[in-house]
């Protein structure tokens, strides 16, 4: 069985949820497996993953999202990082008065900040003791936050865009968290917009219009994805008209 | 036990170094109501005291060019469940001189407590003072609070203060303080507070940026719960060229508490900028989501980051 299973998944923003976001998507991941989403901007790539997190005012109108065999779409969010799944966000917010050394180890107390920190090319000695607020860079944020979902150690992480931001000389380090996380066991749902980060992944899917077009290997989907033409709306609703 | 004794106790229990007061290369003053328990001074400060017909005078005086490496304790209280306690105090740091207080405020059975500072603040040029206030509080809410500021900052002076009272019950407060800053002085005032119950906050601060090239940030960090409010009134003036001040206000507001920022910016010369920021409501949706995906309950996540915020 897989670990994470949605299915057949509608969900609608605006007045009434009347503006389609997500049309029936499916999608499936394995325990352990890296699965990369691809998709232009607005196809619904994020609001797959706050569907899967379960965040306030993201509950699908239809559809089932399964975690380990268990129907979780009425669960909130904590009950859902209780069972294994967490997420990195994409823009991570900032906290006065908590500091990094106190961020990686919310949630589980017998991490090593150390090591967490190590991992995303940050200086322990440097940022332990900074705050996570508004004197950390972009950059910076965005690693803690992938710090902090590996000292978690999930069965499922989305990170959602974990390049972007990070400069372009540190994007190995992206790429040490992700196969970090496949060595433990746990399975990444991770959106992104760069080649060579998808390009680690165990399987790619692309997104379009709120379903999933084309799905296989990374190369695969990467090409389709260049290729400009969705076979599925045949450009007729597609976002690359 | 005599009533030092007990205020030195209250003062430990709440966290205070107690060796501090007992150390001779330290300065201090301890008063409890209207009582002066102990004062000393050390090389380079003066401490003159007394008491007055309700609470104590005092007047601190750090000498010209006096870097106090030590800082100087203020330990005042009322133990009692009932008093008033007023105290005046005549600070001055001379020329290019330096100093730290410590004032720790100890109210633990308050049931109808009055405290009253009346403080000038006199700070030379290129003199630097940070004054730490922070106030101990019992569960009862019968206290009412009243400090009052006036501090003028010299030529390339330095003032820096914070003022906390998250622990226990706030009951009333009233928070006044005015601080004008001379050329290429720079203020920093931070006030952070947790009201609960009927506690009532006012906090108005304000800084009069009078010289060129002075600096100003008026910081206030509240949280009210139950019942409480909470009204901010954070104010600047720019008055001179290259005057540079920031107004940052921040209330987090849960069950049925009220709060209101009132952040007044005036500038009076085209060289001068001031800027403010004021944020209110609940806890931020999105700061919530994220901790609760680190498996916090909501309520934990409410906790960590209203503490975080009072930090």
């Amino acid at each position: 069985m897989p670990l994470l299973e949605v299915k057949n998944i509608v969900f609608g923003a605006g007045s009434e949820r009347k503006t389609p976001i997500l049309s029936g998507l499916s999608l499936s991941l394995e325990q352990g497996e890296v699965h990369a989403l691809l998709g232009t901007n607005g196809t619904g790539k994020s609001t797959l993953a706050y569907l899967v997190m379960g965040c306030e005012g993201y509950a699908p109108s239809s559809g089932e999202i399964r975690f380990d065999s268990v129907v979780i779409n009425g669960l909130p969010v904590h009950e859902r990082a209780r069972l294994g799944i967490t997420m990195a966000w994409q823009e991570p917010v900032r906290f006065e008065g908590i500091s990094v050394r106190d961020y990686l180890t919310i949630g589980k107390k017998n991490v090593d900040p150390v090591s967490s920190l190590q991992m995303v090319g940050l200086s322990p000695e440097l940022c332990l003791d900074r705050m996570v607020d508004k004197c950390l860079s972009g950059g910076e944020r965005k690693r803690i936050e992938l710090a902090s979902v590996l000292a978690l150690g999930p069965r499922l992480a989305i990170l959602d865009e974990p390049d972007s931001g990070i400069d372009m000389l540190s994007i190995h380090d992206v790429i040490n968290v992700i196969n970090a996380f496949r060595k433990n066991g746990t399975a990444v749902l991770l959106i992104t917009h760069r080649e060579e980060i998808a390009g680690i992944a165990d399987r790619a899917s692309q997104l379009c219009y709120g379903k999933i077009i084309c799905s296989g290997t990374p190369e695969k989907v990467a090409e389709h994805y260049k290729m400009k033409h969705c076979q599925t709306c045949d450009r007729v609703e597609c976002h690359y008209v | 036990m005599s009533e030092l004794d007990d205020l030195l106790k209250a003062f430990g229990e709440a966290g205070g170094n107690r060796g501090a007061l007992a150390d001779a290369g330290t300065a201090h003053l301890a008063a409890s109501g209207h009582s002066l328990l102990s004062s000393h001074g050390v090389e380079g400060i003066a401490v003159d005291a007394r008491e007055t017909r309700k609470g104590i005078s005092a007047r601190l005086t750090v000498h010209e060019g006096v870097k106090l490496e030590k800082p100087v304790h203020l330990c005042f209280g009322v133990l009692h469940k009932k008093g008033t306690q007023e105290i005046k105090m005549d600070v001055k740091l001379e020329k290019n001189s330096s100093a730290t207080f410590l004032a720790h405020c100890i109210f633990p059975n308050a049931e109808k407590v009055r405290h009253i500072m009346d403080a000038v603040v006199d700070i030379g040029e290129g003199a630097e003072m940070r004054y730490s206030e922070t106030h101990y509080h019992g569960l009862y809410g019968g206290i009412e609070v009243v400090p009052k500021l006036i501090v003028k900052v010299g030529k390339n002076g330095r003032y820096v203060t914070d003022f906390t009272l998250t622990t226990g019950r706030v009951g009333k407060l009233a928070i006044d303080y005015v601080v004008e800053a001379g050329e290429g002085a720079v203020v920093e005032l931070t006030a952070r507070v947790f009201g609960h119950g009927n506690d009532e906050i006012i906090i108005q601060e304000k800084v009069v940026l009078a010289g060129e090239n002075a600096r100003g940030l008026v910081k206030a960090r509240v949280a009210v719960e139950d019942e409480a409010t909470a009204e901010i009134r954070g104010i600047t003036e720019g008055n001179a060229a290259g005057a540079r001040g920031h107004v940052d206000c921040m209330e987090i507001v849960k069950d049925h508490a009220v709060a209101k920022a009132i952040p007044m910016v005036q500038v009076n010369n085209p060289l001068a900028k001031v800027t403010h920021e004021a944020a209110i409501g609940s806890v931020d949706k999105r700061q919530m989501e994220t901790l609760m995906a680190h498996g916090l309950s909501p309520e934990e996540a409410v906790d960590v980051i209203v503490k975080g915020v009072l930090r």
